[in-house]
């Protein structure tokens, strides 16, 4: 009885002992093998050239128009969900304070509307290119991208605001302060490390996502120089050039993928010190 | 108060609160959205055709939808089985057993993980585990494959949702009171005892959620199966033969869809089939979890 009372303790603690390594290892494994062969394919060409002509077919140029079209996109949809959701996550923890269930209620929703996969978006922003009579472009891109990140900035975002104490804005209404230079003044500035990390999550999820900008974004060998011209994205410049039969467009690929996933790796790090940097003035 | 303070506030509530109404009403109007771009295909055909038919010849106007619920329902069983049991015990040995120091690195680690880009995880299918299946694990089983296949997809899938499991169920063990552990222990339960009586039966709620929001996630993400899937129209029970799931339907055909009748609707059909069957679960699920969080 004893005994095996040890023993199964032993065997256990084993299986998740090589539980936890074995996924930190796969993960290791996953970063390493995306390297590995993307560092080798990697070029100033590759980063800083436009395709030129015969490029699909392993010709000269670069992935320039995906990386600056991508950077295009995401900005443009984190600058439209920051002027919807922002406000919004302020009117959840300030207007909204006294209304528990409500709140739990919105943060519930929310947080279902997170779980929604990318193509679903890119379906629905399709749907609407169609009703508005819009083509691919960087309009609709930037709009579907919007809409997938909002939810996820204003969620992030909201975690860190409903940390913060009721008695400071019954402080800032005590001094005889509105709603919204509460909401602006205090609420913002007490969250600010949190909202600049909402902020990057919500970059690094809207530069990553492929399929929610194949309909609506389109895809171009240019740098988009108004909204309503197509635009070319990283990931989907990874998973078209990676079917290719020819191997030096493959290479590409690999090449692009290391390119993003350093940019993903650099957002999430920076999102990191930055919150640590800008929690060193908040009110306890 | 002055006039001008007050119209800031006023104007900035209506603003904060449009943001909020617009935010709130997403789900509405994709619902109506995808619903709208649908229509033309529910009227031609039952809904109950449309599902449980496995016939799909868009150029005769036949939509049956069964082979890609089906590799949808494949992949993401096998992803399931292939990462739940592995985050559990990965979670409870970082919370439980590990040293503080480990979970204090591999939680920042996973939390970027978990934020690579599906199509990273695409290439790196592409690069390891299609080949592993065509050279090594299809042979073992003494039979031929591409590599890309059911079983290339499941196993993308579970190392897609590894981070974001563990993720949520290092968060669920976190919940649990210590005074509860230390209860059970100081009552001469070994540390395993103590996980099983009290840590996966306190957290049960949790855990199955974080299961459940897995499984969500598989059965909806798209690029990083496809690229490994093969895409091949089949239904076969053999986990070496090609798939055709679901999201790799909508975003495979995109191009073309406009040339024949009724295609885009099916595609939209297919993207509202997606959306009703994982809100659904996310509803579900979340609802748990939103019950623990509050009591």
């Amino acid at each position: 009885m004893r005994k095996w009372k040890t023993i199964e303790e032993q065997i256990f603690k084993v299986i998740s002992f090589l539980a936890a390594y074995s996924v930190i290892a796969i993960l290791l494994f996953l970063l390493f093998v995306v390297f590995n062969k993307g560092i080798g394919a990697l070029s100033w060409d590759t980063i800083l050239k436009l395709p030129k002509g015969g490029y699909y077919f392993g010709g000269e140029g670069g992935i320039l128009n995906a990386i600056i079209g991508s950077f295009y996109l995401s900005v443009g949809a984190t600058v439209l969900a920051v002027f919807i959701g922002l406000p919004a996550a302020l009117f959840i923890n300030v207007q909204l304070i006294r209304m528990k269930r409500v709140q739990n209620t919105i943060r519930y929703l929310l947080d279902a509307l997170w779980g929604i996969p990318s193509i679903v978006y890119g379906a629905f922003g399709f749907a609407v290119m169609l009703f508005f009579g819009l083509n691919a472009s960087l309009l609709a891109g930037i709009i579907t991208v919007a809409l997938l990140i909002t939810p996820i900035l204003v969620r992030a975002f909201d975690e860190v605001l409903k940390t913060i104490p009721v008695e400071l804005q019954e402080a800032s209404f005590s001094l005889g302060s509105t709603r919204t230079e509460t909401a602006l003044k205090v609420l913002f500035k007490q969250g600010f490390a949190g909202f600049i990390t909402a902020l990057l999550l919500a970059f690094g999820r809207g530069i990553g996502d492929a399929a929610s900008v194949l309909f609506t974004g389109g895809y171009t060998d240019n740098i988009p120089i108004s909204l309503d011209e197509p635009v070319a994205t990283l990931p989907l410049a990874i998973f078209f050039q990676l079917s290719s039969p020819i191997e030096e467009v493959r290479q590409r690929a690999y090449a692009a993928a290391v390119v993003l996933t350093i940019f993903i790796l650099v957002i999430s790090v920076s999102a990191r010190l930055l919150s640590k940097r800008y929690s060193r003035n908040i009110i306890k | 108060m002055n006039r001008s303070r007050r119209l800031t506030d006023l104007i900035v509530t209506i603003w904060m609160r449009g943001g909020l109404y617009l935010l709130l009403s997403i789900p509405a109007l994709i619902a109506i959205g995808l619903y709208w771009k649908a229509a033309p295909l529910l009227a031609n055909h039952s809904f109950a055709e449309l599902i449980l038919s496995a016939k799909w010849f868009p150029m005769k106007g036949e939509f049956g939808f069964m082979p890609f619920i089906y590799s949808s329902a494949y992949v993401t069983v096998l992803s399931f089985f292939l990462s739940a049991p592995l985050c559990l015990f990965a979670a409870v040995y970082l919370t439980q057993f590990g040293k503080k120091r480990l979970l204090n690195v591999m939680l920042p680690v996973i939390d970027i993980l978990a934020g690579i880009p599906s199509v990273v995880y695409g290439v790196w299918g592409v690069l390891v585990i299609v080949p592993a299946v065509s050279d090594y694990v299809a042979p073992f089983f003494g039979t031929s494959s591409s590599g890309y296949s059911l079983l290339a997809g499941g196993v993308v899938l579970a190392v897609m949702c590894i981070p974001y499991m563990l993720n949520m169920l290092i968060e669920v063990f976190h919940t649990i009171p210590v005074g509860m552990k230390e209860a059970s222990l100081s009552l001469g339960a070994t540390h395993w005892e103590m996980v099983k009586h009290v840590i996966f039966k306190k957290g049960f709620p949790g855990i199955i959620s974080a299961f459940g929001l897995g499984i969500a996630k598989a059965f909806g993400e798209t690029i990083a199966v496809l690229m490994v899937v093969g895409n091949t129209l089949d239904i076969s029970v053999s986990p070496f033969s090609p798939g055709y799931p679901l999201p790799a339907l909508i975003a495979n055909n995109y191009g073309e869809m406009m040339s024949i009748p009724d295609y885009d609707s099916a595609l939209m059909f297919a993207a509202l089939l997606l959306f009703v069957i994982i809100l659904v679960i996310n509803l579900f699920f979340r609802y748990f979890i939103h019950k623990t969080e509050q009591s």
